[in-house]
């Protein structure tokens, strides 16, 4: 190989995996995947969660090994036995959760695990120097003293791309790279990546979301249940064709909304306070109303006080300042249990840490919130009956696929996980109901019919606060669109007619008046 | 009262400070470089007890103090892989593991202490080296600069281990564990060996301390001599918020009011000797409260590292 990256290392002309094979208990995650890359192209993984995508990766960076199959790089078989393996031959990964310590410096984080050019002592002026140099080749700025802590996610994405770079990773994957940017960032990183694939990098990516997928990739390759089942090249395809690929039947994109009905504020947020778990204030003054039959989405790049926001509504997280009304009723300071009595319905974030104990049945899990009620128990006496026959029920028209209702609910897939959450809100038949990412982390098909039963609770007169970092989600969704920056609502939006653009703008912290002036 | 401020009394609180701030520093410092790499090991006392035990032994035996304190560095090496073992590899509890490793090093150090010495016996320890010029110093001389080597060497490891862990690849390796394991290990750092390394250091460390009471300070063996010693090194670790440099003011601070409670009970001052002896652990426990900046915290700590794990 006579060709170099402007690293000054070979280029990876070719990778091959071939016939990959690799069992988990219970799972056959890459049954006899084959799936290559070349230097200067950008090759897209496409697969809904549990695909076998991040095992597939996984493999290739040393953190697991095949049962069977071979991995080649330019026509030589290699053994990964850890990522050491994989790095020394070439390969860099961008981790979907940032590979960062955030005690460290930039340089620190850069450095860690490189042989320093003073043997036992760090040479972090020499990583300083190679540092600049990268970040000013591909227009990635950043500060190479500041501490990891201190940088917004956009940065901290950076570093993990310099970190790849200053590896000499001539073979890059990313994994799902875009998850926490605005649209107007993921246009930057995608230039970003196109010039480091046209310097003779090859670059795999993997994602799920199907326009970025069309709009960075040279080529396709769709895995579904662990298997390849198409590969193609981005002309010509739609984005239903590739959904179709993904789940194996037709999915619906865009969803039929009935009109909104104007009806009378249920949830009233006014000027509330909280602060975050560092006692830092979290949220300053955020007002938000949500009406009868109404989805207002709450839009926004993680981290800037949605999480806060969902657990001061269920009454978790101390109100410091404000007040919010349900139906006119002060709940402000009540305790979750007032929340539910008053008729709000919560779906948190972390299904599995605070929307369900894992280790319990389905059934145990359906009637959490209300088993100390009729008709589940009376005088403390539960009705397993009853218990038994309002699970199956909501178990079938909420379409949760468990092989019954006393499995535990660790060995559900997460899709059916969050079904069961939700048929348990909704069934208590909400007024209001907080969502909070109710679809991260779900397959396609799942999402689907969760969307559908919020638009058919929308229909019922529940006033739903949709609070995602899916943008592509609160569009489908909600009649109206608020978007938080920094603890504070930048603006609220009509859905119909705003622009990814202004949503993008507004998510970077840029307010109405401030994007008008420039 | 007054008999307590005068010069050479205060002078004496200084030298017996310095002294008695020896085992500390040796085994706090071992176990800060095993708590920043993410591991928490109580079994510091036990390992303590066995170098204690072994250091003197062996001195005892050869009549060579090095070899005795080969011997402690030895035998707390030992210990430091069985807890890596339980620890690291079998990813056992480590807050039960530590108790259980203290545990068996007082069962078998007394064991061995009643079946091979029989009663307390004493040698004569390694004697007080006074530095050229700086020991010449009026007063401060004799309470600096007049003390034996492994009192220096105590000193001489803060500095160290401030260089290793800050300036070197494998202090920041050592950092990048405790804080998040899997992020070192994507960039091809060896967890467990890092690990490894960093408790059979502590152990080794600790094995040291022990030896610093029995064949440099106290020169003698008794059963559980270290009277729990081990477990004030683990909390000066949070004391000093996992730095060199804070746990040897911690150190330092604990053995001067240490050194003060001795002297009063030898001055003869009117204070009940109990209140007096529990001075210096009160005073552990209002540090720790107020002191301890739980910010630095390895993220890490306690908690076992598997791989692929999401």
């Amino acid at each position: 190989m006579t060709n170099l990256l402007p690293t000054g290392l070979p280029r990876i002309e070719q990778m091959q995996m071939i016939d990959i094979v690799k069992r988990f208990p219970g799972v056959l995650a890459n049954d006899k995947v084959s799936f290559d890359v070349k230097a200067g192209e950008i090759h897209t993984l496409l697969g809904e969660n549990g695909a076998g995508k991040s095992t597939l990766m996984k493999q290739l960076y040393g953190l697991y090994r095949p049962d069977s199959g071979e991995i080649l790089i330019n026509g030589q078989e290699m053994k990964f036995r850890s990522p050491q393996d994989a790095i020394d031959a070439g390969v860099g990964m961008i981790h979907q959760h940032f590979m960062l310590v955030p005690s460290l410096t930039v340089v620190e984080n850069v450095a860690l695990g490189l042989k320093s050019s003073r043997g036992f002592r760090l040479d972090l002026d020499v990583v300083e120097k190679r540092i600049i140099k990268l970040s000013k080749q591909y227009g990635l700025k950043v500060d190479p003293h500041a501490y990891v802590w201190q940088l917004a996610v956009g940065e901290q994405q950076r570093v993990e791309i310099i970190k790849a770079l200053y590896r000499g990773a001539a073979l890059m994957i990313l994994d799902e790279p875009t998850a926490v940017l605005t649209p107007q960032e993921v246009d930057e990183l995608f230039e970003t990546f196109k010039q480091i694939a046209s310097d003779g990098h090859a670059l795999i990516f993997i994602s799920h979301k199907l326009h970025e997928v069309l709009a960075i990739s040279n080529r396709i390759t769709v895995l579904r249940d662990g298997r390849v089942v198409n590969q193609c090249t981005p002309e010509g395809v739609s984005k239903a064709d590739l959904a179709q690929m993904m789940v194996g039947r037709p999915v619906i994109l865009e969803y039929d909304r009935p009109p909104l009905k104007h009806g009378k504020p249920m949830l009233e947020i006014q000027g509330v306070c909280a602060q975050s778990d560092r006692g830092t204030q979290a949220l300053k003054n955020v007002s938000l109303t949500v009406n009868h039959g109404e989805i207002l989405g709450l839009a926004g790049v993680s981290g800037n006080g949605q999480r806060e926001l969902a657990e001061a509504l269920a009454g978790l997280r101390p109100i410091t300042d404000g007040k919010v009304l349900l139906n006119n009723q002060d709940i402000t300071h009540a305790s979750p249990l007032k929340h539910i009595e008053a008729g709000q319905s919560y779906i948190p974030e972390e299904r599995m840490r605070e929307g369900a104990i894992k280790e319990f049945s389905v059934a145990d899990n359906f009637i959490l919130e209300d088993h100390s009620k009729e008709p589940y128990s009376k005088l403390t006496f539960m009705h397993f009956k009853t218990i038994a026959a309002k699970t199956k029920e909501a178990v079938n028209s909420f379409n949760v696929k468990t092989p019954s209702i006393d499995t535990p609910l660790k060995n559900l897939s997460g899709g059916n996980i969050q079904k069961l959450i939700l048929a348990r809100e909704l069934t208590r038949k909400p007024e209001v109901l907080i969502a909070s990412q109710p679809t991260r982390g779900v397959d396609i098909g799942a999402t689907e019919y969760i969307h559908q039963r919020l638009l058919e609770q929308r229909e019922q007169g529940t006033a739903t606060l949709l609070i995602s970092e899916d943008l592509d989600e609160i569009r489908a969704v909600a009649d109206r669109i608020a978007v938080i920056y920094e603890g504070e609502i930048v603006d609220i939006v009509d859905a119909r007619t705003a622009s990814l653009k202004h949503l993008g703008l507004m998510m970077a912290g840029v307010r109405p008046e401030e994007e008008a002036a420039d | 009262m007054a008999e307590l401020f005068t010069l050479p009394v205060l002078l004496g609180i200084l030298y017996s400070g310095i002294r008695l701030a020896t085992p500390y520093l040796y085994a706090a410092i071992g176990e800060t470089f095993a708590q920043r790499s993410g591991v928490l090991n109580l079994g510091v006392d036990g390992i303590m007890l066995m170098g204690a035990y072994s250091g003197f032994y062996v001195a005892m035996k050869s009549g060579n103090l090095w070899l005795g304190l080969l011997a402690a560095a030895g035998t707390g090496i030992l210990m430091g892989l069985m807890m890596s073992v339980v620890s690291v590899t079998l990813q056992a509890q480590q807050g039960i593991s530590g108790i259980g490793l203290q545990l068996f090093g007082l069962g078998l150090s007394t064991l061995l202490f009643k079946t091979t010495l029989g009663g307390v016996k004493s040698i004569s320890g390694f004697s007080p080296v006074k530095i050229p010029l700086l020991g010449d110093i009026p007063g401060l001389g004799d309470v600096l600069f007049n003390h034996n080597v492994l009192v220096y060497g105590a000193f001489l490891l803060v500095p160290l281990a401030n260089w290793v862990l800050n300036r070197t690849t494998f202090g920041l390796k050592v950092r990048a564990v405790g804080q998040n394991p899997k992020a070192a290990d994507t960039l091809g750092v060896n967890v467990t060996l890092i690990r490894y390394i960093t408790v059979t250091l502590g152990g080794m460390l600790a094995g040291i301390a022990g030896a610093s009471l029995s064949i440099a300070l106290i020169n003698l063996f008794q059963e559980n001599m270290t009277s729990g010693m081990g477990f004030i090194a683990v909390a000066l670790v949070y004391f000093g918020s996992w730095r060199p440099v804070g746990v040897m003011w911690g150190a330092l601070l604990f053995s001067f009011v240490n050194a003060l409670q001795l002297w009063i009970q030898v001055l003869g001052i009117p204070l009940p000797s109990d209140l007096a002896v529990m001075m210096p652990y009160i005073l552990t426990i209002l540090a720790l409260t107020f002191a301890a900046n739980r910010a630095q915290t390895p993220a890490a700590l306690t908690k076992p590292f598997e791989r692929g794990e999401n």
